[in-house]
Order: C-alpha cells, then structure tokens, then sequence
C-alpha cells in the first residue's frame, strides 16, 4: 500500500524554464515486461528542454531498463515513448541521432588519445571535419587540457576523464543527454565541479536526464522522479517533494519511499 | 591489531600509496574514506598479502604481512571491490566452498553469518551470478565471515548501492563490530564517516588526516555559512565572482561558503548578495561536515 496521494499523472509547472514547457521526452503508460517480471509498470511523465531532470531509485526498482528504451535500445512491451520529437518505435535511428549518453562504466576509448576519441565521436555523429576542429579547440580551451590533446585517455586523473566524457557526449549538440551515475568515486571538488559542466549544458538548452546515488545531487535537479519495483512513485521538484513527505532532504523524501515499499 | 609504518607502493613511475602510517586498534571500525585513485585499494591489497609494498612494514596482529603472510590469511576476512565469488555455483555451495577452504563448515560458524545469510537463504539453490546486487553482497559478506576472521577488510563495499541498501550495510557492520570484529572498511561516500570509530582520510595516496569524526568536524576552525536563493546557480556565479569569496560549493539545497581569511561576516554576504538583486536570501552560520573538512584539506595540498 503506498499510503502517499499518487503523483504519477501530475506535470507540475516548471518554474525559471523559459523554453514555454516543450517537451522533450513523452512517456505514455510505458509497460515494460522480462517473462512474467515487470520492469516498468505504467510509467507516465514529461521531461522539458533545458531541464535537469533526476531519475532516482533504489537498485533493481527499474531505472536502467527505462533508460535503455529512451535511449532506444530496447522496445517497451506497450506503452506510447517520444524522445526528441521522435517515435520510439518507427524512428528508433533518429533518436539515437539527437541523444547523446554518457555513464561512468563506459565513456571513452582508453588506448585513444583525447584528439583521436574525439574524431571518433565526430565521426559516429556526422560532424564534418572543418567544424569539428573549431569545436574541438573550443573544448579543449573550455576544460583547459589543450596541452595534454596528445595524451592517452587511460593516463588522465579520473576527473579529466569524466568531464571529458561528458563534453563528448554532448559534442554532436543533442536535445537531451542521458547520464548514469556519472560522479561515482569522484572526490567531493571535481563532483561538483562536474555539476557546473551540467548546468551550463542547461543553460545552452539540452536537457540533463542523470541518475545518481548521492541525494546532495538529487537537489540540484530541476525535477526528480523516485522509482520504486517499476513504478514512478513520486514526480516533482526537490522542495515540493520534502514539503510533501514532511522532511528536510531528498536522503529522507528517498528513504520514505523506498522503505515503506518494504 | 593492524599497523601500518611508512607504507609506499608505486606502480611503475606511478605512486600509488606515499608513506603511510596508522593503527587500527582491536574491535575498532575504520574507516578509509577518499575519492577513486586515493590508494585505498592497494592499501588493502598490501594488509591482505596479495601485493608486496615497495618500502615500510605492515603487521596483522602481529603477524608480518610479507613473511607471514599463510598465517594472516586464515585469521582475516576480505570483501574485494569486484564481486569476486562463483558465478556458476549455487548460494549454498559459494558458503560451502569457502567454508571447505579455511577448513570449516557452515554449522560451526552459523551463528555469526545468521542475521545476514537468512536473507538470502529462500535463494540457496540460486546461482550466485543471477541474484541482484544487494543479494551478491550478502553473500560475499557471508563469504568473508565464515571462517570467524579475527579482522575484517571490506573494499567499497557501498559503491553504486542505493542509499537504503548503504544504511542497511551499515548496520550489518555495527552488529559484526559488537561480536569484536576489527573491521577496516573504505567508500568514497564522505557521510559515510561518521558512522566510523577512526578514519583516515585519504586523496592521491597520502593521508589528509587521521581522527574520529567527531573531532575532525571540531578540528576545523573556519567560519562555515550556508547560502540560499532563489536563483541557485546565479548564486554559486555571484559568489565565486566576488574578492571576498574564498570558496563557495553545493551542498544539497544551499552552498557552503567561506570568505578569505575567514573574516567575511554574513551581513556582508548578505549586503552583497542583495545588490547583486537575489530574492528569497538566506544566510547562516553552519556547522562543517566530514566533506567540508575533507575538500578543505584538500584544498591545502
């Protein structure tokens, strides 16, 4: 029994989000099934330009499998998914296209230097040669490695890794990209510097779709949605949410959820 | 019950582990709390005896680590960062195996793996590569236990698990610690100190400090405010902006400011901050946490 009002079909306004709400991300009764096992069980939510949006859990509550079909990777077993204007089923390519992806397991070729993975996205995505190289020494200035452009990716300090990582990820411009615990063992400085790389990425208009298991995180998103065995138990911002379970931080608001789900 | 003098390990022209130093006193929980790269890996490595340190000495209740190394591995317990147990075999035969191993069996330690393994034990018969991550780390739990180990090292045994299965993990490890289990633990999870005797916090393989948590938090003397407004990422800006700023950082739903030389009073923040045209401003003083002391050590270096 969840004995909290269902949020499941509200979108709240979206304060401070200029872009007049337009939506990104569309997910209709999405119902994805494994056997008999439901992974995501009639999940319904909006995700807007420029928005962080949080996608949190406990482990196993369904978060990896949604992403995947977002991504379009896999195909839900019914439901109605559009990302990036584009449906989920007949323009699974097209997706792709406008996404860009990003997780702390797999990022960049490690025996490729900065410049050469960097060609290498390019190249996947389309990018023609003369702008990649105004792009590349704009990045390359903007995180302050143009010295270290020759280096192995496996010889950087991981904070260079993922921050690279990330402007990689959204090189080729996507309307949304999607990170999955992208600070996991970062020391506490480069975690949040890794946040300012986030935020200026909303600033330019893309939309940040992260999981993540540090709460501290879960507060700097515009929105968060608390999934809990396949459902979207809760969808809101950080400060509606701690003022609807009665607690002081999102720790407690996921807390809440996920152990009286027990 | 574990010493560790001027241990170092480099890898190739890389250091890995400079020059550390502490003890871990018996029944004690401590905790190695650092980032990715911070050497707390290999620092275990070396108390495991499965990597020989290039300088310095280490002993396992007073057993060397390097020229007693058969005896330490019968009296310590260790939980690698990689799930290290059988994929292809069963719950059950993973406990039975490692049981054989040390020369046991599962009855005669059953009661100090009780409270943990009843868990995952309607999955006896289940191979251990299908069972989901929290199961997993049940049973390496389990593993680790079943020879009764006088020390237990568990290597970020919290990493990517979801904040109610760390708070349960934790008081898996509070019960083990009541049986008198010397546990030696590392995260990179910083609020995870406080629920430690003694940490050692550690960055690029040197220690920052060593102490209780409770006196790392008094130990820092700087004046700590906690800064709000409506515009949250206007505010990080403004500030970092301003000469008077020494460092402004999130911390959840407010940032956590200093001024230079600690001599920046709220009411100047706050006269700032409303020039600069911030609506809904909150400024107050706060106390630190072990991340504020941590990336103020940090910052030192």
């Amino acid at each position: 029994m969840n004995p909290y009002p269902d949020f499941r079909q509200k979108s709240p306004p979206l304060e401070g989000l200029g872009e007049a709400n337009q939506k990104v991300i569309e997910v209709r009764d999405l119902v994805k099934k494994f056997g008999s096992f439901v992974a995501n069980d009639h999940l319904n939510f909006d995700v807007y330009k420029g928005e962080i949006f949080g996608f949190l859990g406990a482990n196993g509550a369904g978060k990896t499998t949604a992403m995947k079909i977002l991504c379009g990777l896999s195909s839900p077993t019914s439901g109605k998914v559009k990302v990036a204007g584009f449906d989920i089923y007949k323009e699974t390519e097209k997706v792709k296209r406008n996404i860009g992806y990003m997780s702390q397991k797999f990022s960049l070729y490690e025996d490729l230097t900065i410049a050469e993975n960097i060609r290498f996205y390019s190249g996947i995505y389309g990018i023609k040669p003369a702008e990649r190289k105004v792009k590349m020494e704009q990045l390359l200035k903007n995180l302050d490695i143009e010295s270290a452009r020759d280096s192995l990716i496996g010889s950087l300090p991981l904070g260079w890794k993922q921050k690279l990582a990330f402007s990689v990820a959204i090189f080729h411009d996507p309307k949304i990209v999607f990170l999955d615990e992208p600070t996991g063992g970062v020391d506490p400085i480069t975690r949040r510097k890794f946040w300012d790389l986030i935020y200026e990425a909303s600033d330019r208009g893309i939309t940040v779709f992260v999981t993540t298991h540090y709460m501290d995180e879960a507060e700097y998103c515009n929105r968060v949605s608390i999934m809990n065995e396949g459902k979207i138990e809760a969808l809101d911002t950080p400060e509606n949410l701690k003022q609807q379970y009665g607690v002081k931080n999102m720790d407690e608001v996921f807390l809440k959820i996920a152990r009286n789900k027990e | 019950m574990i010493s560790i003098q001027n241990i170092s390990k480099s890898y190739k022209d890389v250091p890995a582990v400079r020059d550390i130093s502490f003890e871990v006193q018996k029944g004690e929980l401590f905790g190695l709390i650092g980032p990715d790269g911070a050497g707390k890996t290999t620092l275990m490595r070396i108390l495991m005896t499965l990597l020989i340190q290039d300088e310095g000495k280490a002993t396992m209740n007073k057993l060397d680590v390097v020229n007693d190394y058969k005896e330490i591995r019968k009296i310590v317990g260790y939980m690698p960062g990689r799930f290290s147990l059988y994929q292809d075999l069963t719950v059950e035969e993973n406990l039975n195996f490692f049981a054989t191993v040390f020369k046991t069996t599962v009855a005669e330690n059953y009661e100090l793996i009780k409270d943990i393994y009843i868990q995952i034990e309607p999955f006896k018969n289940r191979l251990a590569g299908k069972l989901s991550g929290g199961m997993k780390q049940k049973l390496a739990l389990s593993c680790a236990l079943i020879h009764k180990p006088e020390i237990l090292v568990l290597d970020e045994p919290t990493t990517g698990v979801d904040a109610v299965s760390r708070k349960e993990f934790w008081d898996m490890l509070k019960k083990l610690q009541k049986q008198g289990i010397t546990i030696l633990v590392s995260t990179p999870y910083m609020d995870e100190a406080v629920l430690c005797n003694r940490v050692a916090l550690m960055q690029k393989g040197k220690v920052l400090d060593i102490n209780t948590p409770q006196k790392l938090i008094e130990n820092y003397t700087r004046k700590l405010y906690a800064i709000r407004s409506k515009d949250m990422h206007q505010l990080i800006q403004d500030l970092r902006a301003w000469e008077k700023t020494d460092s402004a950082f999130a911390f959840g739903q407010y940032l956590h400011v200093t001024g230079k030389d600690d001599e920046v009073e709220a009411t100047e923040f706050e006269n700032y901050l409303l020039k600069k045209n911030h609506l809904e401003l909150q400024v107050f003083d706060i106390p630190p946490t072990i991340e504020d002391v941590f990336m103020d050590r940090m910052a030192e270096q």
